[in-house]
């Protein structure tokens, strides 16, 4: 019996059992769909996040006072240490010291109230210069930044984050207003785009002053020099680590650290956040698919039951065909062919479901939801793998089957 | 199509020279035994039997006899425990389950009480089944199919499916499908057991008019009427054939 003639034969008596077959089929198809949407779901999520660490910048290194590997005794915690200085981030940011960093910001962050008018309102006060806007990928909505001159001059001025903008004044359009910190009046010259959350803090509630400014009017004393990060931006992706280098070399050189070991400093990039969380949902997916997968294998086993059914009620045709001369493979080969065609059925339905679900899901959950082709060409191929595993042994009994016997059969 | 040992066995029936050709059925000191569990039971206790191309047999005898089991050992749906059997000149107790499916396929031609058509199936694509078990194009299956169907009476009945065919005319879409492949051996099991005295007739009388043409015909039966039609009637007896006599 040819293969064209198989399949033919096996697709009529999937059709002469529309119900029992359109059974089976669901099983198999609720499995791939749930198999494609949550391998979808685990990569969307993974690629916005990866997305939403990457538009911090993934040429960015971070640097942190204090140690995260203090082996010493007494030594201050991590970030509670002051031992950056402005220094530090000038030296970094000559093309000299280090070739691969392309700028730097250096960040002087302080908890402080505001008031404006009537309102007041406690933010995250940051000194920085002029690179922070690029370094950061940050953008104004409207006004400008600070400049050069503005930390040169240590100029009173003031750029708000959009949150913070309209805790004070109800509104973002606010250049121009006035907004006092520790006594010293501000002037408003810009506002921030929004930008959304990080892991640790609100990127939208935020006043930005000159570096200089925060030292001297906001801070003062043996703390003024210090600065609580550097942000270090390299020429592209693939010097961060020559410039990770290039920092660390040069800033254990300024701080007279002779063992790495004893380094009074971090140095972070976006990269491990990246990877740490890419693994975390690629963890959380690979659990998902776990549970879709059972669903799946649930799917196989009511094949399997179809089939053994199918062999039992077809148990004279077996031992008709087997007295007229079909050899044991070709009864073998008829039942796999029709599992296989349950299977790939259920699987071609499973993955247009799966595909409409990637579509529709998203605008109702709110997440993103990224169907691959292999993903959906995979799944396929293994609903119609499961559909000839699973058959397989009622196949083989079928084959098994004494035509006598199976003829006398009621 | 037909091999040439067919034809040639055809030919030599139809002519009525038998004892020099080979026979179609050549069964030696036959012993079948069924085991139950640690109950034995000897179901043929050594059958000799040959039968000539062209001739038209009827084994009779009481049901627990033994002629089923004869009748599924000449159309090797099963091998004996003891002795010989030739079909067509060929070996069968040598032969695998595949190289017997083979032989099933190419020298024996069943027709069963219970007709055994396929209810899904159209009566040409009912006939059309043991050539599908051979290389044959779906064109010539088809054609041939259509002939065999003509030959039983049915031609106009090519696309009907078995429910909507009365039992007499299932049972000639049967016969055509046995008839289909040119087989050596027409082997018919009780083929009018289920069937009305007007239907009966219908059907015997084919198989007379196949037996005419030449046909080897074998008639498995418990009805005096019926093997009354054959030629020479074979009766088995607890195993054993006890009377072997050719009528007028």
């Amino acid at each position: 019996m040819s293969w064209a003639q198989t399949l033919r034969t096996g697709l009529a008596n999937v059709r002469a059992h529309t119900m029992r077959s359109a059974l089976t089929v669901l099983g198999i198809l609720i499995g791939i769909a749930a198999v494609i949407l949550t391998v979808g779901l685990g990569l969307g999520t993974q690629r916005d996040v990866s997305a939403q660490i990457s538009a911090l910048g993934s040429d960015l290194l971070i640097v942190t006072p204090g140690s995260s590997t203090s082996s010493g005794g007494v030594r201050g915690g991590f970030g509670s240490a002051t031992t950056l200085t402005r220094t530090d981030a000038e030296a970094l940011a000559s093309p000299v010291n280090a070739p691969d960093v392309a700028a730097v910001a250096a960040e002087k962050t302080l908890s402080a109230q505001l008031d404006a008018n009537d309102t007041n309102w406690t933010t995250a006060v940051t000194g920085t210069t002029a690179s922070w806007l690029d370094v950061r990928g940050r953008e104004l909505e409207v006004g400008r930044f600070l400049t050069e001159d503005d930390d040169t001059a240590r100029a009173a001025v003031m750029v708000l984050g959009p949150e913070t903008a309209t805790e004070l004044f109800g509104t973002t359009r606010v250049v121009g207003q006035s907004v006092v910190v520790s006594g010293t009046s501000f002037q408003v010259v810009g506002v921030l785009a929004a930008a959304g959350s990080s892991a640790d803090s609100n990127l939208d509630d935020v006043a930005v002053v000159p570096l200089s400014t925060a030292a001297e009017q906001l801070v003062g004393g043996t703390q003024r020099d210090a600065v609580s990060t550097i942000y270090l931006q390299a020429a592209s992706t693939g010097q961060l680590s020559a410039a990770y280098q290039e920092a660390d070399q040069l800033l254990l050189h300024l701080h007279g650290v002779r063992s790495a070991d004893d380094a009074d400093f971090t140095i972070s990039s976006q990269d491990a956040l990246v990877s740490t969380a890419t693994a975390v949902y690629r963890t959380l997916t690979v659990l998902l698919t776990g549970i879709a997968g059972i669903s799946l294998l649930v799917g196989g086993i009511g094949v399997m039951n179809i089939m053994l059914v199918s062999v039992t009620e077809r148990t004279r045709e077996i031992g008709l065909r087997k007295a007229l001369g079909a050899p044991p493979w070709a009864i073998r080969r008829q039942f796999l062919v029709e599992a296989g065609v349950l299977g790939l059925v259920g699987g071609l339905l499973g993955a247009a479901l799966g595909v409409v679900g990637a579509q529709v899901l998203p605008g109702l959950l709110d997440t993103s939801i990224v169907v691959s082709g292999l993903a959906v060409g995979g799944s396929v191929g293994v609903a119609l793998a499961i559909g000839l595993v699973f058959g397989v042994y009622p196949a083989t009994r079928a084959a098994r089957l004494a035509p006598i016997d199976a003829l006398r059969a009621e | 199509m037909a091999d040439p040992t067919t034809t040639a066995a055809l030919l030599a029936g139809a002519a009525g020279t038998t004892g020099t050709a080979t026979p179609v059925i050549d069964l030696a000191g036959a012993r079948k035994t069924y085991r139950t569990g640690s109950v034995e039971f000897e179901a043929l206790r050594g059958v000799d039997l040959r039968i000539e191309p062209g001739e038209y047999v009827a084994i009779v005898g009481p049901s627990g006899s033994g002629k089923s089991t004869l009748m599924n050992v000449l159309g090797c749906l099963d091998v004996l425990t003891a002795g010989s059997y030739r079909l067509a000149g060929e070996d069968v107790e040598e032969l695998d389950e595949v190289e017997l499916a083979q032989v099933r396929n190419r020298r024996v031609g069943f027709v069963f009480q219970q007709f055994h058509l396929l209810p899904s199936l159209s009566a040409v694509r009912n006939v059309e089944l043991p050539l599908t078990y051979r290389d044959t194009s779906a064109a010539e299956r088809r054609a041939r199919a259509v002939t065999a169907l003509e030959r039983v009476g049915l031609g106009d009945k090519l696309d009907n499916r078995p429910g909507e065919l009365s039992g007499g005319q299932q049972q000639r879409v049967a016969v055509a499908r046995a008839l289909v492949g040119e087989p050596d051996l027409l082997l018919a099991d009780e083929p009018t057991g289920n069937l009305d005295s007007t239907s009966t007739r219908d059907v015997l009388g084919l198989l007379d008019e196949l037996h005419a043409q030449g046909r080897t015909v074998v008639l498995i039966t418990h009805e005096q009427e019926v093997a009354a039609r054959a030629r020479r009637t074979v009766r088995v007896r607890d195993g054993l054939v006890v009377s072997d006599e050719v009528g007028a």
